[in-house]
């Protein structure tokens, strides 16, 4: 078993309390954006696409074991480093414990407006199409 | 030398922009979106509520009377602000888009017909091509499109090949939202008239920086959003000649826009109130009045000569940050610059900016058919009213290196 869903969450908020500005925080977000694993371009398929109005992400999933290890990407920086997150906190964990999971640390490390962007770009429908294959993989 | 505004003084009158976003002073840079209210409009707003507030046209007490006088004493300020020859051809809708599909239902019902053809222009705002697409789909017509050049300026020769007696109406904007450029709409007009065809300009985005004189132009139908200047949202206007009002049949029924209704059979009022139906939006209306006001105080060609140097300036200095390019070059542009940076996703630069209180817009504008002419996936639109400073513009340019610096 890898780590549990909120010691992860735990994990990220301790990350970026070490921030005291804005910008800091932002540029660990870039930069987490930038080392997310390539996802295979087998993978960005039109099937896979969730459509932001502005930018684009692409979602796979796939059950290795009892696990659900998702893989993603997005043309926007900033939505990849939250991708990258959400990963993190999401990936390789059982259908039921992703179901379960109450992502508490993106308002703890004041990312909540990213959500909120409902329309611009695609992470709110991002993290409901997580669960959706949580669902259809339980 | 036309005479400089005052700038500060101006800047006062709109409250909205003395606020700190995110810890830095707002820098407010989309005004084609929306343009800020000055406070005159919130009084108005305040003082007829407070005061007038009644339905109109019905009402035989006092307060019926005075909201009455006041919503159509804007539709009087809309006919001079106009040149239009009566008060009558002023029809009060929700907006530009609300405008356009009046036009589209009635006049583009009645007149379009099978195997006839639509003109439109690659520049255009979706709500000045879905209306046109969906009563082109119930008629059996086409819809075919003016070209437009690497630098944003329409192809008025390929147009000229397009006209035909086909063509029943030609739908362009006068200025671009998502690039600026400033169309040659009076010749435009004098093509389309010469086979016959009638035309809609989308003003949504003109109205605040050009004057328009729809006899002088010709105009069959203009459009445009009290919004975008400097008023409410909520309140659209539509001009139309009147034989041309006249002849279209009504749209939405109801209240207002009857003159005897029974059940074998009902007349339709006069114009404007046939394309009038139900309660309107008073408040706003006559708040955008207190609008109108307000910026004609304001002698245009300084407000014009502001806007012109906003734009030369910070088109300078944006040309000098290493991969930034200007979408839309057109020679003549209002005060709207649309860039893309290479390697950067403009989303990022949107996100960034509001953290440093910068507001522009990011994405492909409402109008993708002219993204995909460009291969762009979208911009970032900065665009000025007379309100914003050369201050501004210097806080933006160094803020966005930043940005760029973070992201790349």
């Amino acid at each position: 078993m890898g780590q549990a869903i909120n010691d992860i969450q735990e994990e990220l908020i301790e990350e970026f309390g070490l921030f005291e500005d804005w910008a800091d925080k932002y540029e660990y977000l870039i930069d987490l954006g930038k080392k997310l694993a390539p996802m295979s371009d087998a993978y960005k398929t039109e099937e896979n696409v969730i459509k932001g109005c502005q930018s684009r992400v692409w979602l796979h999933a796939e059950k290795q074991g009892d696990l659900v290890v998702f893989q993603a990407d997005s043309e926007a920086i900033i939505v990849k480093g939250m991708i990258s997150m959400l990963i993190r906190v999401l990936s390789n964990h059982t259908p039921a414990e992703i179901l379960a999971a109450d992502l508490y640390f993106i308002d703890q490390i004041g990312m909540s407006q990213h959500l909120a962007q409902t329309r611009s770009n695609g992470l709110v429908s991002m993290v409901k199409q997580m669960q959706h294959y949580a669902l259809a993989f339980s | 030398m036309a005479e400089k505004l005052n700038i500060d003084q101006i800047r006062a009158d709109f409250p909205v922009l003395h606020q700190q976003v995110n810890k830095a002073p707002l820098v407010y840079f989309d005004n084609a979106a929306t343009t800020q209210k000055p406070k005159a409009v919130m009084d108005a707003l305040i003082a007829y509520y407070e005061q007038d507030n009644a339905n109109i046209h019905r009402g035989i007490h006092t307060l019926a009377e005075r909201a009455t006088s006041a919503y159509e004493l804007t539709r009087k300020k809309l006919a001079a602000f106009l040149h239009a020859p009566s008060t009558d051809q002023i029809i009060f809708t929700s907006g530009t888009t609300a405008g356009i599909n009046l036009v589209a239902q009635t006049f583009g019902r009645a007149n379009v017909g099978k195997g006839d053809q639509i003109i439109v222009s690659n520049l255009e705002h979706h709500s000045n091509i879905v209306p046109w697409q969906l009563i082109a789909e119930e008629k059996g017509a086409e819809i075919k499109v003016i070209p437009v050049s690497d630098e944003g300026v329409l192809d008025i020769e390929a147009l000229k090949g397009l006209l035909n007696p086909k063509v029943k109406l030609v739908a362009v904007n006068h200025v671009s939202n998502a690039i600026g450029t400033i169309n040659p709409i009076a010749e435009i007009i004098s093509l389309a008239h010469a086979v016959g065809a009638k035309v809609l300009i989308d003003g949504a985005q003109s109205v605040a920086h050009l004057a328009v004189d729809v006899q002088a132009l010709d105009l069959d139908f203009f459009v445009f959003s009290a919004h975008k200047l400097f008023g409410p949202t909520g309140v659209g206007v539509l001009y139309g000649k009147r034989e041309l009002l006249e002849a279209m049949p009504p749209y939405q029924g109801g209240g207002e826009m009857i003159k005897e209704v029974s059940f074998s059979g009902t007349t339709y009022n006069e114009l404007p109130y046939k394309f009038e139906a139900g309660t309107p939006n008073i408040a706003d209306v006559i708040a955008f009045g207190a609008a109108l006001d307000y910026v004609q105080a304001i002698p245009s060609e300084a407000l014009a000569a502001q806007e012109e140097a906003l734009l030369a300036y910070a088109t300078e200095k944006l040309q000098s940050i290493p991969g930034l390019k200007i979408v839309g070059t057109a020679p003549q542009k209002i005060a709207v610059i649309s860039f893309v940076v290479d390697g950067v996703h403009p989303q990022d630069i949107g996100v960034l900016l509001d953290k440093f209180g910068i507001a522009i817009r990011t994405g492909h504008h409402c109008a993708q058919p002219l993204m995909q002419r460009y291969d762009l996936v979208g911009t970032c639109r900065a665009s000025f009213s007379f309100y914003n400073t050369f201050e501004e513009i210097d806080r933006f340019v160094t803020c966005l290196e930043k940005t760029l610096q973070m992201l790349q």
